[in-house]
């Protein structure tokens, strides 16, 4: 069987569902006719019909409000962003409409929001952020960020099928660049769960989307010189699985925090806080991040290389973790 | 089809828009009596356009109302000891103590959304909620309002113009009320009628006096009922003028007075008034009967929400749940067509457009260098209404 990429896998999912469930319906710019930016909903329009693939203005507060207002029918919308950065023109309908409205007046809001985040590939400042943390600052969402291809269909299977308003953060990095035998038929991964990827005994790296990849490579550089890494993945930002990564940090005792976001306000801090608070007793050595640094995502390619976190970096840190 | 009222109708106008003034005028007691939580934003003056376009709606249609919109929760069947213990924060109002004003809603029977306090974002939610009855094979119609201040808002104008693309079953009622907080209508929009905003998304719009009630109702029985076939949204302005302060705090000392008295001798209530009795369609008798039934009501409905309690400590221990659902609520589309349209192989198409022209000037309107004559005997190109290809060609031709 042909291996499946991580974008192949999320336009596997929407297929599946929509054909699952005519309550799916998806809204975006260029979705339709065009199939997406980056081809995620192609062929989608020529199978499930106007009605349900609809292409929109360029109306990020238009998509959001509308798909807000279609899920209080009791429909389950698919809004894309064609990229992520773009989320910021629709923060308010996200973040006092959709996240309020079930704590305010019992309204679920049914939707997911999703698209492309993230680097390296020389995009620049506004087509390469990753805004997730402005997201995970907002009770009422559910924030996820898949890593491989098979969580990237099995979580956007559950973020569709989740009541409550799901922004999915894919990372662009990853659309073509990774891919694996995924299994046949429907099979979902549950929101809020963390794994663990790699199993070791000095150190616990925890990590989502492309840095997973980093900390995975730099993992296995750590093996070859007898550093034994753990790495978790993260899969969900909101909520977080708190116990996955306690239970990790009890066993290894000592903490890295990996993510391609920038430093203040990222997660590491949260995840920080949470470990001081609960498992201080088991730290040997201060917790470490190693993250993108307070900036904006450069274009040119030796200035992106610099601002992003690799598995040399990763690595880095690790071993004078292990060695303190 | 039927633009005016019954009789009966005609007198259960008159009901709310009364039930709509008395009750506010309770509310205003209540906030001297320190009972509200929040602030206070009366529709005194504006009872007309909640009570007039709400009326005119099916009784399966949706509305969002704003907060100047308490007329309209009434005609969906709110009852005013919804409204009294949502104002005054208690455990047995709408949304539990959670939101204030008429910051609730009801999706199931009443179908009614709740608003928030930004403004414009409601536009783009209800073309969403009549996106989605369309699309689950419903007749419905969903009518939401807004400020002239409002109408100034990006959500107006993404939620307006994705309406208009889409032909979405929308009633947009912009309620010109002079101001925005303190600042006039002149400061928002250079507009003089903000329903020409209306020709700037290719939709319907007219300008409805919203004092009259009935003026009001058939404006918006008439939009319903095009919005309803088929034939995209429809905004209509109704001008009016806001008698308080934006909220009770405010003593709105920057309106001039002569603008309230000329206001003041248009009320909407005392006109009505004088129409149905002139009309011999309400007797004194009547009036008063009806009244006493109002102050009936709001006597025992303020006296219910008094004796109400405010949330309990458990509840306040409890307040960080809800914030997710977490299968607390089913959700599940009323399916008014077979499902079957939606799937393969019925939903298939061709994932091709079709384009209305190729985008120049000269496919759409008589050249502008055109003699006049000429240009009047050409005929008008098909998909462009005449009216509508002599005035870009003026406009061109001022611009020449």
């Amino acid at each position: 069987m042909a291996e499946t990429t991580y974008l192949e896998a999320i336009r596997q999912a929407l297929d599946e569902e929509m054909a699952a469930d005519t309550s799916v319906v998806l809204l975006g710019e260029d979705i339709g006719v065009y199939g997406g930016a980056f081809g995620a909903t192609q062929g989608l329009l020529a199978r499930y019909g106007w009605e349900r693939v609809v292409d929109t203005p360029i109306s990020e507060t238009g998509i959001v409000g509308a798909a807000i207002g279609m899920s209080y029918t009791g429909l389950r919308p698919v809004a894309e962003m064609q990229f992520m950065d773009f989320i910021a023109c629709c923060f308010e309908q996200l973040t006092n409409f959709a996240a309020k409205s079930h704590y305010r007046w019992g309204a679920p809001v049914p939707i997911v929001v999703r698209g492309p985040s993230g680097g390296g590939v020389h995009a620049g400042p506004f087509h390469s952020a990753n805004p997730e943390m402005y997201f995970v600052h907002t009770p009422g969402l559910k924030v996820v960020c898949p890593a491989t291809a098979y969580d990237a269909k099995g979580l956007l299977k559950s973020a569709i099928r989740d009541n409550n308003p799901v922004l999915f953060f894919e990372h662009k990095f990853l659309y073509r660049r990774i891919k694996e035998d995924l299994p046949a038929g429907d099979y979902s991964v549950p929101l809020g769960k963390a794994v663990v990827r790699r199993e070791g005994r000095d150190l616990t790296i925890v990590s989502y989307a492309a840095m997973l990849h980093a900390s995975l490579e730099a993992a296995g550089q750590l093996a070859g010189e007898g550093i034994e890494a753990e790495v978790v993945d993260l899969r969900t930002l909101l909520p977080l699985d708190r116990e996955t990564i306690l239970e990790s940090v009890r066993k290894t005792n000592k903490l890295l925090v990996v993510h391609e976001d920038t430093r203040t306000g990222g997660i590491a801090g949260e995840i920080a806080a949470i470990v001081c608070a609960e498992a201080f007793d088991d730290l040997d050595g201060p917790i470490v991040r190693v993250t993108a640094p307070d900036a904006p995502v450069p274009s040119s390619p030796p200035l992106e290389e610099s601002f992003l976190p690799n598995a040399a970096g990763i690595a880095h840190a690790a071993r004078r973790m292990a060695h303190a | 089809m039927e633009q005016t009222p019954t009789r009966e109708q005609q007198l259960e106008l008159y009901y709310f828009m009364r039930l709509n003034r008395a009750l506010e005028e309770r509310l205003e007691r209540l906030v001297r009596q320190n009972q509200v939580v929040g602030g206070l934003y009366s529709s005194r003056g504006q009872e007309a356009i909640s009570v007039g376009s709400a009326y005119a709606l099916e009784p399966g249609d949706w509305i969002a109302p704003m907060v100047r919109n308490i007329g309209a929760l009434l005609v969906r069947g709110f009852k005013p000891r919804d409204i009294f213990t949502q104002n005054m924060g208690r455990a047995n109002s709408p949304t539990r103590g959670r939101d204030n004003a008429s910051h609730f809603g009801d999706l199931g029977a009443r179908h009614v959304v709740s608003p928030v306090s930004m403004l414009g974002d409601l536009i783009p939610v209800m073309t969403g909620v009549a996106m989605g009855a369309r699309l689950l094979g419903q007749q419905r119609v969903a009518m939401t309002w807004i400020g002239d201040g409002g109408s100034s808002t990006g959500a107006f104008h993404e939620g307006l113009n994705f309406a208009a693309v889409q032909r979405a079953p929308l009633v947009l009622v912009i309620e010109n009320n002079q101001w925005a907080y303190s600042t006039p209508v002149e400061r928002q929009t250079r507009l003089r009628d903000l329903a020409d905003r209306a020709r700037a998304y290719g939709v319907t719009g007219s300008v409805v006096d919203g004092n009259d009630v009935l003026a009001v109702y058939r404006a918006a029985k008439q939009a319903a009922d095009r919005a309803r076939a088929g034939h995209g949204p429809v905004l209509i302005e109704a001008k009016t003028m806001r008698m308080r302060g934006h909220a009770q705090h405010d003593p709105a000392e920057y309106v001039p007075k002569k603008m309230l008295e000329y206001w003041k001798a248009r009320d909407p209530i005392a006109r009505y008034e004088h129409a149905l009795a002139a009309r011999g369609v309400m007797t004194a008798r009547a009036k008063s009967a009806m009244d006493a039934r109002i102050e009936r009501e709001l006597t025992d409905d303020v006296a219910f929400a008094e004796a109400s309690p405010m949330p309990s400590s458990a509840e306040a221990d409890a307040v960080a749940s809800g914030v997710y659902c977490d299968g607390c609520h089913e959700i599940a589309p009323d399916w008014q067509r077979p499902k079957d349209e939606l799937l393969p192989p019925k939903s298939m198409v061709e994932a091709r457009w079709t384009v209305r022209d190729f985008g120049a000037i000269e496919e759409r309107a008589p050249k502008h260098s055109a003699p006049k004559a000429a240009a009047a005997k050409r005929p008008a190109q098909k998909r462009t209404p005449r009216r509508a290809a002599a005035k870009s060609a003026k406009v061109r031709r001022a611009r020449a």
